[in-house]
Order: structure tokens, then C-alpha cells, then sequence
């Protein structure tokens, strides 16, 4: 409950319509994207301005209350779980396209737009806004910037933090700042709009973005290639980065989620596969001609049973379906779906696949892995029950393991999901003791009084690393 | 292992709060358990799109649930209007990844809330009239058909709207009046018999579910939908035992009233031997073809239902998968000019029978036609049932949005697949939109009037 006096501030701010803490409000924001965690708050608040939310800061500092801001809570980090109770800041109001400047191509907005519409809205311009997130239809930019998100297209285009050149954000003290800019160039001191990309809400909360845009490219072709061997479509990868081709597109599917998502979209996927790579070249007509036939025969080289090039953009779009319903079918085996996000050199795709089937096997868990194969980015997805309690700690288990094959491969513990309360026990073992301190340092100098997204990114203990044996 | 023991079972509560105890009773703990807050329904959900707020999303829904299952909250005022608040579309299940039954679950909760009620009287006293007093009963129906046809032909319908009696009654409930269509007490049984004979060879024999409303209010689209597939090859049978499908009951929480009517209709039509059972209307339809879900815990009855609900077909889907299609010329056609038609989808139809695609297929077969697709068709026009009688406010909100999207089709005829689609439509053209210049119509009568040698 909050102090009777601080909910008649945020009332008299926001208007009653705006300021709830009855049951159901409360409720509805205990939760986000993320599988078996829940926490009340104490009051739920909708600001319509960067104003509102400034006077919100300074209430809420005032009386050292925690506040957690989000937009459409689909994370799958525990980034928006407010674990220590405090205000739930939700952005869905704040939700225009502030400016769109054609002569500098950059976009200025608000933090609640949804992402998809946001992104229609710039296609029907001629522009181009590359980061798409699989939860772009309800995903916020908001969220998409605290989170640092990324995509299909992640590989060849960059991620959220790539074309974020400005920011609007108001700090725990209720202060607003500005970073950054419509410049290309800026090095007037530290680089605070990339400190706050990615910063899931713990360093400020932001309240305006200005995007960079870019131009379309002018065309697009699709492939599917399939392999009997896992090395050898892991070798495909390796060796079209070795080959300087940067596709659009470079995603991977095992034998486990293959065949749980041909028997969900009926696609007629051959079962006896241990991996399928689905590869997309977009750019000028005649380099993506080039370059797909390169790829084409990099794939025949590295003993590809089989090659499709879509004719056409619906069978295209046949082939992207493919690849997007993996979570779809993977959610429908079991009740609960645990995602994750182990990120390894690209070189070191195939180790990391077997690396997950091997633990899987050994905590005897269902692990399907999927996963942006071309920036190394892999999804390795557990299905199972989270009332068995038994089998969630082996589950639990095996992704301790997991993260630990990733960092020792060269990798890390999360590629675009981000840490929240998920992975905070992880953090130490990708940045280190020192690391973690520095990060903290930075944190307090933000958010003194710790009241931004507390108990998130950094755990109240590291796990201790596992020692992997190997048989 | 002995937590194996304790899958699929819920927790041990004991709930003090009476209606905490029935939900936690009725609600299928798997299905709430099953939902991952991944929150791919919110951008399919209307409350949700008007309100932006996420209780009033499926994923804040069966959070609301849950928490009341799990003791975490007791279920108050606000938590039943939230429940009455939602459309019941089920627009969030085709989106879903991890399949929820969330249809299931809201009328779970209904069916709950139902057996606690805190109805104010006029209320309660409107329920009971409609759920149990007319909707069951063929009769009464009729009657009431009588009733609606004498005040809309003898005068006093005019007198009523002259006079400003119909003032007395709120704004929602003044413009539905104006939008009824005839009412007759003559249904299709009464104007084609119980067997009407295919044309040519008989593909197939099919019964006619001809609905209680739909029988009153649209009896002209019941006979169009008989003479509609005789023409494709069908026999039609029309059993006059049958009874309302119970679809309002069921979405309304008065679930042991609607078993009681699908156990009726179950038998009626086990009689016959058909091999398929046609709706014309996708909200019944989409009732018919879960009898076998509703009737599933009971013994005596579940087998007959499940081969019920196999055998339920949209006549759309029937006639484009099945029937030997007649030629549709445009006969009506005033110019040489295609006509612009637009369609609004019927929920239940698209996201329940999952035949959303076959009535645009038929529309565009027919000549001199040019089909139009209407930007967000397949969103709930508010009709929902009852809904825009019980929730006017948020009704209007969404049919406004939807007006928008209809007028800029351009169409000169809107059709759909529902009786409660077409009147909402209707009083959408009326107050958003150009009644002079557009038409609304039940899919089967625009392609039964635009049949080649139909006088013949």
C-alpha cells in the first residue's frame, strides 16, 4: 500500500482515470512475457506526458517508492515484474510519432507506440526501420530500446541500439535529460543514448526516441536449405560470413523443432533432418541474384540434401512461416515454455547445438533449439510443466549449464532478451566481479536511492559456475 | 517423483468467498495454466484495442481468473464486469501460440458468476423473460414474431416513434427498434415444409438449423438458405422439434440451460440421417460445433454429440467445399459497372468454425461483382450476442471504429454471415454511415437474389 498522501500526488497528477490500485489493476501488472514469475505492485499509473512523468519521479523519490515502467510487459527476462512491489509505470498513452524529419530520415516518438505500427507507418513512407522483433504486433519501442531488441534481421542491419541516435529520459531524481540528437556524428562526451539502450529500466526512464531511418531495399530472395548433417549446416554459416556475404537473414532449426513445426503448420518439412537453415538476401536485383547463388553453392558444398529458392514472394513468406511458427508449435507440446538465448561466436553454432543436446539428454529435458544461427544468436526452448517441481530444477539445471557452455565457447548469457531477474544470477560469469561493481558504480550515480527496476540485472548473489564434465 | 502426482491437478485451496469457490470449482485449471503471458492476443482483442488498458486484454482476463483460482484475490464487482466486459469474439484463440481454450474459459467464469448472481431486478427480470421464457420455447417465438409484425404493420409502430413514447426507452435500445427488420411468426417450416428436394442429383442430405431469432426476425434468409441449397444439389430436412442452440445462454454464463437445449437439438437431429447439419448463422454455428466440449461430462450424452458437432457446417463452406455452385449473374445492376461489396466477418464463424474464407470466395464468384476487403473485417463489430444491449458504451465505441473502415470501402452492399453482425451493421450504416447509398445484407439472400433462373 502506499502512503495515502503520495497516492493523492500521483491522483492529482495523472487524473483518477489514470492512477489505480484496486485488485484487478494490480493483477494485470504482476506479470510479463516470462514464465512462472508474479509480484503485486502497490498502484498502477498511466502518464500522458514527459512532464507527468517527471512530477511522478519526484513523488515517488520524495517517498522512496520503487517504480517499474513498461510497455506491453511481453519480455521474457523478468525485466518488467515488479518483485519489490512500488508503482507500475505503463507508456501506452505516450504513444505518438512526435516528428518525422524526411531531410535528416530519423523519426522522433514516443516510447508506447507498438512496434509494428510503428514500422507500417514507415514503409508506407518508403523508409525502412530494420530491428523487428518477433513480438513486434505488441511490443512498444519503449521496450524495445530498455530491452535492446532484435530480430531476423539482426545480422546483416544491427539491433535496436544501432538506430537509436537520440534520447529523452527523466532520471530517478525526476530530472530530464537529453542525449544525443538527428546527428551521424556526436562525441561530446560519454555515449549515454547507447548506455541506455539496453539499460531495461534500471538508469532512467525514457520518454522520447529519435530513430534513424534508412532506405528499403529495392529486393529480396528467400531460401531454405536442409541438412542430415548438423556440422554441415553450421559449417554453411561459417563459411558465407568467411565468404563476405552478409545476408539479410540467416536463421537455424533442429530436428526436434522441425518436426514440432511441420506437425503444427503441416508444411511438409522432411523429419529426417537434423537441421534446416532458412537464408534471406535483400539489397540491389542483381547482388541478391549473386549472392543467393553463391550461398546456393556454399550449401551444396557443405552437403546440403536439398535447396529451395522460392519463386515467388508467397512461397517466400511460406518459408518465413516456417521459421516464426517455431515458438508457436514448441508452446502448444507443453503448458509451460521456458525461451532462452544463448548467444556463441558465430564459428561456434554447431558446438553450441550439441553442447545443448548433450545437457538436455543428461538432465533429460526437452530442448528444442532454434535461433538467429547467423549472428549467433540461438534460442534453446524447454517445454515442460511448471507445477512439476522436480522437473523445472532439472530444467533449471540444464540452462545453468547451458549459459555455461555459451561463455565458455566465447559467448554470452543473453543476446537480445536482456538480464532482468532471469539471468542477474548469470551476470558475474560473462562480465566478471569488477565488471559487475563498475556497472553498479554507474547504477548509484543514476539511481542513488536504487528505485528504478530494482532487483533487476544485478542479483543479490552470483551462482557459483558449474563444472561441466565431459564424458 | 512425487511431484508427478500433482500435474494437472489444481492447488489445494480452500476458498472462504463463495464465488471464489465456484469459479475455482468451474474454471479448467490446465487451460489457465497453459496461457504464457506471451501477450500475442492483445493487438487481436477489441476492448482491448479501444481501452489500451490490460485487464481488459484475454491475457489480463485469465490473469483475473487465475488470481481468483489460486486465492491471490477474491473476486469483486470489478472483476465480474470485467468478465461481462469482454466481447466473447475469441479473436485472441486463432493468435494464440500455446492454443488456450480462452472461449472456454470466459464462459468458465460466466458460468460461475451466474450461480452467485447480484443482478439489480430489472435485469434478472429481463434474463429470465429472454433465456428462459422465450428463446426455449417455438411457441412463445412465434408469438413474439406475431406480436412484432402486428406493431410494425397495423400503424403503431408508427404512432410509438410519432407520438415519443419510444422516448421513454434509453438511446441503444430506441435505435435497435428502428433497425428490427419485419418480424413474421411464420418461419421457414411454415412456409416450405419439413423436406424440400434437391435440384438435379442429390449430392447430399442435410438438416437446416434454422435458429430462434433468425427464424423470427430473418424467416426470409431461412428460406433463401433452403432454396440456396437445393439449387446447389442438397435435400434439405428441417426437423420443427429442434430448439434455440442456447449460444446466448452459454455466453451469458447460464450454461445448464444451454446443455439442456443441445441435448434436445442432439437428438432432434440424430433422428434424421443427414450428413451434414447446416447454420446459416455464424454465432449458432459456432455453439453447434462445440456441443461435443459442453456436453463432454456427461456420459449418456457425449458420443451422440460428438457426432452432432462433426457433422456442423456453415452453409458457405458447404457450398464452396460441396456443392455443385449455381451461375450468379447481376441482375440487379443497375450500370455496367462492377458493384463494390465488402464482407464483415461473423466472429464465431472465422475464429470458432474457421470458415472465414469461404463467403469471400462465393462473393467473388459472382458477376459483375467487384469485392472490396475491408480494412480490419475480421474485427468484432460489437455486436457480440446481447453485448451491445448489455454493454452499450463499449458497443458504440467499436462500431464507430468499425464505420470508419466500412465507409471507406466505398461498398454499395455489406454483407455478413450472422443475424446480430447484420443488425449491428445496420445500425451502423444508419448512424455512421450512408444508408442511402449502401446496403446491408445476409450473404445467402444477396446470392440467392443475384441466382441465374432462380424465377424459373
Amino acid at each position: 500500500m502506499l502512503h495515502p498522501s503520495l497516492a493523492a500526488q500521483l491522483r492529482t497528477i495523472v487524473g483518477d482515470a489514470y492512477f489505480r490500485d484496486d485488485q484487478e489493476a494490480l493483477i494485470a501488472h504482476s506479470y510479463d512475457g516470462t514464465p512462472m514469475l508474479q509480484a503485486l505492485p502497490d498502484a498502477v499509473i498511466y502518464p500522458a506526458s514527459t512532464e507527468q512523468v517527471s512530477a511522478i519521479m519526484k513523488a515517488l523519490s520524495a517517498y522512496k517508492v520503487p517504480l517499474v515502467s513498461r510497455g506491453s510487459g511481453s519480455n521474457l527476462c523478468g525485466g518488467t515484474v515488479p518483485v519489490q512491489g512500488g508503482v507500475v509505470m505503463v507508456m501506452h498513452r505516450m504513444n505518438r510519432i512526435l516528428e518525422l524529419d524526411l531531410e535528416n530520415l530519423t523519426a522522433t516518438v514516443q516510447p508506447g507506440i507498438i512496434t509494428a505500427d510503428f514500422i507500417h507507418h514507415i514503409e508506407s513512407l518508403g523508409l525502412f526501420y530494420p530491428p523487428d522483433p518477433s513480438s513486434m504486433r505488441i511490443s512498444t519501442i519503449g521496450g524495445n530500446i530498455a530491452e535492446c531488441s532484435g530480430g531476423l534481421r539482426g545480422l546483416k542491419y544491427g539491433t535496436t541500439k544501432d538506430y537509436v541516435i537520440g534520447l529523452e529520459a527523466v532520471l530517478a531524481s525526476g530530472e530530464i535529460i537529453r542525449t544525443g540528437g538527428k546527428l551521424m556524428k556526436d562525441v561530446a562526451g560519454y555515449d549515454l543514448t547507447k548506455l541506455l539502450v539496453g539499460s531495461e529500466g534500471t538508469l532512467a526512464v525514457i520518454t522520447e526516441a529519435t530513430l534513424k531511418l534508412i532506405p528499403p531495399p529495392k529486393s529480396k530472395m528467400t531460401m531454405l536449405a536442409m541438412y542430415r548433417d548438423l556440422y554441415g549446416a553450421a559449417r554453411t554459416v561459417s563459411a558465407i560470413i568467411e565468404s563476405k556475404i552478409i545476408p539479410a537473414t540467416l536463421e537455424f532449426m533442429d530436428n526436434p523443432t522441425i518436426r514440432v513445426v511441420d506437425d503444427f503448420a503441416k508444411l511438409g518439412l522432411p523429419l529426417d533432418m537434423e537441421a534446416i537453415l532458412l537464408i534471406e538476401q535483400d539489397g540491389d536485383p542483381e547482388t541478391v541474384t549473386r549472392d543467393i547463388e553463391q550461398i546456393r553453392q556454399i550449401c551444396m558444398r557443405e552437403q546440403a540434401d536439398s535447396i529451395q529458392v522460392a519463386a515467388t514472394r508467397e512461397e517466400a513468406e511460406r518459408l518465413l512461416t516456417a521459421r516464426r511458427s517455431a515458438f508457436t508449435a514448441l508452446a502448444r507440446l507443453r503448458p509451460t515454455t521456458i525461451l532462452e538465448d544463448a548467444t556463441v561466436p558465430r564459428s561456434k553454432i554447431a558446438d553450441m547445438v550439441r553442447r545443448i543436446n548433450d545437457i538436455s539428454a543428461k538432465y533429460n529435458v526437452t530442448i528444442a533449439t532454434f535461433g538467429h544461427a547467423g549472428d549467433g544468436n540461438l534460442h534453446p526452448t524447454a517445454t515442460t510443466d511448471a507445477r512439476d517441481a522436480e522437473e523445472i530444477h532439472r530444467v533449471e539445471q540444464a540452462f545453468e549449464e547451458i549459459f555455461a557452455a555459451a561463455l565458455e565457447l566465447g559467448g554470452t548469457i543473453t543476446g537480445e532478451h536482456g538480464v532482468g531477474m532471469v539471468k542477474a544470477p548469470f551476470l558475474e560469469w560473462k562480465i566478471g566481479a569488477s565488471g559487475v561493481s563498475l556497472m553498479k558504480g554507474i547504477k548509484h550515480v543514476f539511481d542513488p536511492d536504487n528505485l528504478l527496476n530494482p532487483g533487476k540485472v544485478f542479483a543479490k548473489e552470483s551462482r557459483k559456475r558449474v563444472v561441466i564434465h565431459h564424458d | 517423483m512425487t511431484s508427478q502426482a500433482n500435474i494437472g491437478k489444481k492447488p489445494q485451496i480452500n476458498h472462504t468467498n463463495p464465488l471464489a469457490r465456484t469459479l475455482f470449482e468451474k474454471l479448467d485449471y490446465d487451460q489457465l495454466t497453459n496461457c504464457m503471458r506471451c501477450g500475442f492476443c492483445l493487438p487481436a482483442c477489441p476492448t482491448f484495442r479501444e481501452t489500451g488498458v490490460e485487464p481488459e486484454s484475454p491475457r489480463g482476463r485469465i490473469a483475473l481468473m487465475k488470481a481468483v483460482a489460486d486465492g491471490l484475490m477474491e473476486p469483486d464487482d470489478r472483476f465480474r464486469d470485467q468478465m461481462d466486459h469482454c466481447l466473447g469474439c475469441r479473436a485472441c484463440e486463432p493468435v494464440c501460440p500455446a492454443d488456450v481454450k480462452y472461449g472456454q474459459l470466459i464462459e468458465q467464469a460466466r458460468d460461475a458468476i451466474e450461480d452467485h448472481p447480484v443482478h439489480s431486478i430489472p435485469v434478472k427480470g429481463v434474463r429470465k423473460l429472454f433465456f428462459k421464457g422465450v428463446f426455449p420455447h417455438r411457441k412463445r417465438l412465434k408469438t413474439l414474431g406475431r406480436t412484432l409484425k402486428f406493431y410494425q404493420k397495423s400503424g403503431l409502430q408508427r404512432v410509438a416513434r410519432g407520438t415519443g413514447v419510444m422516448r421513454l426507452f434509453p438511446k441503444h435500445l430506441r435505435d435497435m427498434e428502428r433497425i428490427l427488420p419485419d418480424a413474421t411468426g411464420d418461419g421457414v417450416v411454415e412456409q416450405l415444409g419439413t423436406v424440400y428436394p434437391a435440384k438435379g442429383t442429390p449430392i447430399a442430405r442435410v438438416a437446416l438449423f434454422r435458429g430462434c431469432i433468425m427464424d423470427v426476425m430473418f424467416a426470409g434468409t431461412n428460406v433463401n438458405t433452403v432454396k440456396l441449397l437445393s439449387e446447389a444439389g442438397f435435400e434439405v430436412v428441417i426437423p420443427p422439434e429442434q430448439v434455440c442452440c442456447g449460444a446466448l445462454h452459454a455466453h451469458s454464463g447460464e450454461m445448464e440451460l444451454a446443455r439442456d437445449m443441445a441435448r434436445i437439438n442432439v437428438r432432434v437431429f440424430k433422428e434424421l440421417d443427414v450428413d451434414y447439419i447446416v447454420s446459416n448463422a455464424g454465432g449458432c454455428g459456432a455453439l453447434l460445433v462445440e456441443y461435443d466440449h459442453l456436453l463432454h461430462e456427461d456420459e449418456a450424452w457425449k458420443e451422440q454429440a460428438a457426432w452432432f458437432a462433426s457433422r456442423v457446417v456453415d452453409i458457405s463452406k458447404l457450398l464452396v467445399e460441396h456443392g455443385r455452385l449455381p451461375a450468379f449473374s447481376e441482375s440487379a445492376a443497375s450500370s455496367t459497372e462492377p458493384v463494390v461489396v465488402t464482407y464483415q466477418d461473423s466472429c464465431h464463424l472465422r475464429n470458432v468454425m474457421r470458415s472465414g474464407t469461404a463467403p469471400r470466395q462465393l462473393i467473388s464468384q459472382v458477376a459483375n461483382v467487384s469485392f472490396q476487403e475491408m480494412r480490419e473485417a475480421d474485427r468484432c463489430c460489437g455486436s457480440a450476442g446481447i453485448y451491445n444491449v448489455t454493454q452499450p458504451e463499449m458497443a458504440g465505441q467499436i462500431l464507430e471504429h468499425k464505420m470508419e473502415n466500412v465507409n471507406a470501402t466505398g461498398a454499395r452492399y455489406l454483407l455478413t454471415s450472422n443475424p446480430g453482425c447484420l443488425l449491428q451493421m445496420k445500425l451502423g450504416v444508419e448512424q455512421h454511415g450512408c444508408s442511402e447509398t449502401m446496403e446491408v445484407k445476409h450473404v445467402v439472400d444477396f446470392l440467392y437474389e443475384r441466382m441465374n433462373g432462380r424465377n424459373a
